[in-house]
């Protein structure tokens, strides 16, 4: 299991465009991806799971990775977060 | 809400509705609202206000009634406020005066000192503290969020599980077309109430009641279907996992017994369907709610119709021996 705490860096929090970039980018493994923020833990391949997060500019949360390619998809989720999901 | 935090304020501004709602109005004491009520019963502080603090339960919502009132009223005039002073000494969340029995001015300006907060309802004593432990049970329920969606099938609540992509979304599509109900899609919140049932609702309002079907995007079902396809919160009494059909594995193919899987420390019966083209899942979901319902009843189909078969092999033995015999 691979775990890492990420910011939210864009302006907008996460969205309805950012949540589909972490499903899409979710979707291309095969690994279990779980975003934790406040106690709630919810499946990263699920947008509408993701907008209940409630995920703010500056908030905090945690990606958890589990299963075969772990390591690759850790790796691409935070690297989202870190684009700023290509926003400003 | 601040997380896992629930303070006076926030029990001040909870939407309850009709015959849960706790009327409550601030009278003093403002600066206190942000202090965290940690625990879910409440307390008559009678014995407290009369010089026993011994044992006295001050993280609790401390209620007065009629008599407490009075009490307090004698206190003031015989003017032994020192008992009150030291009563609010303690970190007590909030006073909560009942059926509209407003207390002497001297009380609210030791509160207000104090920095403790007092509240007042029209309810009496007894219908309030029922609606508040009510409220205070839901809110110290112990909470899980789930990846599953949650429909109400002929009144029954059913937890769609199952990995993702597997088609959840779209058999609660095709359930709330044939009339049945969403209440959460993707992501649901599960609170044990009580410790024998599980409460499913969404996770938040703004996302409540939406559900993303691939190829289509996000939909609005209440706007879609109207809002008899839709209800906020439901028991759950019936988990259906699916997934792919697995040619190794054996399923069911009997239903007598049956198997529970355990949320929040509850036993839920559950059934595991797998997918294969030309199994409609919807309608098998229906049936299984149908069947539910009548195991509900206690007609159990698997267990009536072996016993059937057992009484009709049993006849048949019977005739067996008396033509041998004749």
């Amino acid at each position: 299991m691979q775990t890492q705490d990420v910011t939210i860096k864009n302006r907008a929090g996460i969205h309805a465009r950012p949540a589909a970039m972490i499903v899409q980018t979710a979707n291309e493994f095969e690994c279990d991806i779980y975003l934790e923020k406040d106690g709630n833990s919810i499946n990263a391949k699920s947008i509408m799971g993701i907008i209940t997060l409630g995920a703010g500019y500056n908030s905090l949360v945690n990606v958890k990775t589990e299963g075969s390619d772990e390591d690759k998809a850790l790796e691409a989720i935070v690297k989202l977060f870190e684009n700023r999901f290509e926003e400003e | 809400m601040t997380k896992n935090v629930f303070t006076v304020l926030d029990l001040l501004d909870l939407d309850l509705k009709e015959h849960n709602d706790l009327n409550l109005k601030c009278l003093c004491g403002r600066s206190g609202l942000s202090s965290p009520i940690k625990e879910q019963d409440l307390n008559r502080p009678g014995l407290t206000l009369s010089g026993f603090f011994e044992g006295f339960q001050y993280s609790r919502i401390q209620i007065f009634g009629n008599g407490e009132t009075l009490f307090l009223k004698k206190l003031i005039t015989e003017n032994k406020i020192d008992t009150i002073k030291k009563f609010l000494s303690y970190e007590i969340p909030c006073c909560t005066f009942t059926s509209n029995l407003h207390p002497e001015q001297a009380f609210l300006d030791l509160a207000e000192k104090a920095g403790v907060p007092v509240l007042i309802t029209d309810l009496n004593s007894s219908e309030f503290s029922r609606r508040l432990i009510r409220a205070l049970n839901t809110i110290f329920a112990q909470k899980k969020v789930i990846h599953a969606t949650l429909v109400e099938v002929f009144g029954l609540g059913i937890l769609l599980k199952g990995a993702s992509g597997i088609g959840k979304s779209e058999t609660a599509l095709e359930l709330i077309e044939r009339g049945h109900r969403l209440i959460a899609d993707d992501a649901v919140e599960l609170s044990c109430v009580n410790g024998n049932l599980v409460i499913g609702k969404g996770v938040n309002d703004i996302a409540g009641h939406h559900m993303e079907i691939r190829g289509l995007g996000i939909l609005n079902i209440s706007n879609l279907f109207g809002v008899g396809a839709i209800r906020d919160s439901k028991q759950v009494q019936l988990v259906v996992e699916l997934e792919e059909w697995n040619s190794e594995k054996i399923y069911d193919r009997l239903g007598a017994n049956e198997t529970t899987t355990d949320f929040l420390g509850v036993g839920i019966p559950v059934i595991t369907l797998p997918i294969k083209p030309g199994r409609n899942i919807p309608i098998i979901i229906e049936t299984a709610a149908m069947n539910e319902r009548l195991k509900k009843l206690g007609y159990y189909s698997a267990r009536e119709f072996n016993q059937s078969v057992l009484k009709w092999l049993e006849g048949q033995n019977a005739r067996a021996a008396y033509y041998e015999n004749d």
